[in-house]
């Protein structure tokens, strides 16, 4: 049975990762490349390395990590941050990701989804949807959150989809950093609604939160960083729990 | 050992030289008949779409090539696909060693997403050397919207949808619909296995 997935993320700035982490003893906790094999070690299922940097030589020790996780991880990953063009698909996917995830920048200019589709295939196209709820229902944010745009979630996950992303990544920013669940109404309707998989993002503080949006949320992977970074929930443990709640999952 | 990967213009290869150099095995790339007929180990991965992979695979002669290796040949994804008679996508003749046609995956329930993508599991009950040392429930990394249909040249299967080829067996032919090169620990031990045989 297709397994459901759970994904750490590491935000990288100037090729370190940028949150500390005490979920395990490393000597290079600070590496990308260390902490992703730690992760995969402990069974996560893919990873996601957001680049944080706003430089140029930045972006090139960036892509420099990523020719490195290539060649140390044997799980897929997948890449976003600074992605604006194609070329910048292209430079990433040749360093050796296995997906890339786009967000204002699709936003900005939607068709460089269905560049990236056709060049390159739907499967390496992530399309990252922040988005607030308030009186006016889900509205979807550029920028790190910080613009506001004229998108309702669901209409532009379903352009997204239409367009030939291969996965949509919802960070609910209701939910992300409350540690009180995921927003699993919205990701419900998403999921049934969409022919491409959901990954669940924001919210995650216990493991219940895990089962609760794969069952509740019809998601099929779902996304965590501090919780899986500080040890508060330690991957082989939590998968555990969601086999013996019935879920199917990937034990290694 | 020497080990070559078949050169050609399907998709991404770095995966499948990285899993081989973390094995100490440092592969070539190359379409160079002689090259390939004389490794100990051919591997032939892929992504991409099979009309053209095939197109361009008889333009260069590779198909007959391919088809006269006698040393084990490991096709990957695409691979699998062109080896087979038939395939629907770009309604195209591939290399005919399984006797059998790539199909599209039809959904049949809404959960039923195209691509297939992810883990999943693998019933390598079949015996199939590359699966050597293998327990029930070992998962695999699969991304890909056509599938083989089990067959009598069949060596592993996984349910998606319906039942289908995860992994085929022709002689010194061998082949995997999933990605060995991104299966973790699993998949190590499969690539291993084939430089075993």
């Amino acid at each position: 049975m297709l397994a459901k997935r759970i994904i750490p993320c590491l935000d990288v700035k100037d090729g370190m990762t940028v949150k500390g982490t005490n979920f395990v003893n490393l000597r290079e906790a600070g590496d990308p490349v260390e902490l992703g094999r730690a992760y995969s070690e402990q069974g996560a299922d893919e990873l996601v390395f957001l680049d944080i940097t706003a430089s140029h030589e930045g972006r090139k020790t960036f892509t420099d990590m990523v020719g490195r996780v290539a060649e140390t991880l044997s799980i897929p990953f997948t890449v976003g941050g600074g992605v604006n063009e194609l070329r910048d698909v292209d430079r990433l996917l040749n360093a050796g990701a296995d997906k890339v995830s786009l967000n204002s920048a699709a936003l900005r200019r939607p068709e460089l989804i269905d560049e990236i589709a056709r060049h390159f295939g739907s499967q390496v196209c992530v399309v990252a949807i922040d988005a607030k709820m308030d009186e006016n229902g889900w509205t979807c944010y550029m920028n790190g959150g910080r613009i506001p745009t004229e998108k309702s979630l669901f209409d532009w996950a379903r352009e997204a989809n239409d367009r030939g992303a291969g996965e949509i990544l919802f960070t609910s920013m209701n939910h992300d950093g409350v540690k009180t669940g995921f927003a699993n109404d919205a990701l419900a309707r998403l999921a049934d609604g969409l022919t491409i998989p959901v990954i669940a993002s924001g919210g995650a503080g216990a493991r219940e939160h895990f089962r609760d949006t794969f069952t509740l949320g019809h998601a099929d992977a779902a996304l965590a960083a501090s919780v899986f970074h500080f040890g508060e929930i330690k991957i082989p443990e939590l998968k555990e729990y969601l086999k013996g709640e019935g879920i199917s999952v990937r034990l290694s | 050992m020497e080990v070559a990967i078949v050169k050609y213009n399907a998709g991404n290869i770095h995966s499948v030289i990285h899993a081989l150099k973390r094995l100490g095995v440092e592969p070539t790339l190359t379409d160079n008949p002689e090259m390939l007929a004389k490794a100990d180990k051919v591997l032939f991965p892929g992504q991409g779409e099979a009309s053209n992979a095939m197109q361009y695979l008889r333009e260069h002669n590779l198909d007959t090539v391919i088809r006269n290796l006698k040393q084990p040949i490991l096709g990957i994804c695409i691979g699998q696909q062109l080896m087979c008679r038939h395939s629907e996508e770009g309604d195209v003749d591939c290399l005919g060693i399984f006797d059998a046609e790539v199909k599209r995956f039809q959904p049949l329930r809404h959960e039923d997403k195209v691509p297939h993508m992810g883990w999943n599991s693998i019933d390598t009950s079949s015996g199939c050397p590359l699966f050597k040392g293998f327990g029930a429930d070992e998962y695999v990394y699969f991304v890909h919207s056509f599938y083989v249909p089990v067959c009598e040249q069949t060596a592993a299967t996984t349910n998606y949808i319906l039942p289908f080829s995860a992994a085929m067996q022709h002689g010194n032919f061998y082949a995997t619909q999933f990605h060995p090169e991104k299966s973790g620990s699993v998949g190590e031990r499969i690539i291993k296995n084939f430089l075993d045989i």
